[in-house]
């Protein structure tokens, strides 16, 4: 039997820390999609099973490891808890994420510059689907920072975006007045 | 340009898709190859008010019909594609 080697998403690029900012890796956990039937509850039964309900939309719920995220219109995504049996469509996303945290003072100046939200409504537990440069992303905000999610395959582009971003801010920030 | 998705809130414009008139709600029964023809090819366009499918690509994943006036660029109201077909 061969033994394969796991890697993380953004192994070997991060973390990076830049000026006051610090980007970091999650370690990527057990994570799938539901997205409930025309109708259907499964609120109950997710509580009943993981210990957490389904959040409203644009939030997030958690109870220990468990989190559960809105993330579109009736699809949400239940992180690291797998999901019991439920009247919904259910897709294992685990690995399939890069998963990221923007933190230091000058975060929002670095989010403000790729993602066009409005970050400074956010409050701890928002969470919002979103552009980050070109990329479609997941952004949640969180007590250290923003945390940002894209498909795997983007890992490389996000970190090199945001190290950009970062370089920059810091550099203009040094700047004589 | 800003789009107030019913969902996710005011968000810019770069989140959208354009797919085109609303006209598309209305599909017309099978074997009424005037009305599909009118439904696939005839289109109103009007320097004024228009009312147009949006998709929230980047957002909540969520058509939309926004109604907006391509003179002055004005948007004149943001509804669930769900619920103006119903």
């Amino acid at each position: 039997m061969i033994d394969l080697i796991a890697k993380s998403a953004a192994e070997g690029l991060l973390p990076v820390t830049i000026g006051t900012m610090t980007l970091t890796e999650l370690p990527l956990r057990k994570m799938h999609s539901i997205a409930p039937f025309k109708g259907a509850e499964v609120s109950a039964a997710l509580k009943k099973a993981t210990g957490v309900s389904l959040p409203d939309t644009g939030r997030a719920t958690a109870k220990d490891d468990v989190e559960i995220l809105w993330t579109a219109r009736g699809q949400y995504f239940l992180i690291g808890a797998t999901p019991p049996k439920l009247p919904a469509a259910i897709t294992d996303q685990s690995d399939a994420w890069c998963s990221v945290v923007l933190s230091g003072e000058s975060a929002p100046q670095v989010m403000a510059r790729v993602c066009p939200l409005d970050l400074g409504q956010m409050g701890e537990g928002d969470v919002a689907r979103s552009l980050v440069g070109h990329m479609t992303a997941i952004i949640v905000k969180r007590a250290d920072g923003f945390e940002i999610m894209v498909f795997r395959a983007f890992a490389k582009t996000l970190t090199h975006e945001l190290r950009e971003v970062m370089v920059s801010v810091t550099a203009q920030a040094a700047l004589p007045e | 340009m800003r789009i107030n998705c019913p969902i996710c809130g005011d968000r810019d414009r770069r989140e959208f898709y354009y797919l085109g008139a609303s006209d598309y709600l209305n599909r017309p029964a099978e074997g009424d190859l005037d009305a599909i023809h009118k439904y696939l090819h005839i289109r109103e366009n009007p320097a004024g008010v228009t009312k147009d499918l949006w998709h929230h690509e980047a957002g909540c994943s969520s058509w939309l019909v926004v109604e907006r006036n391509v003179s002055t660029h004005e948007i004149l109201g943001v509804e669930l594609a769900s619920e103006v077909a119903k």
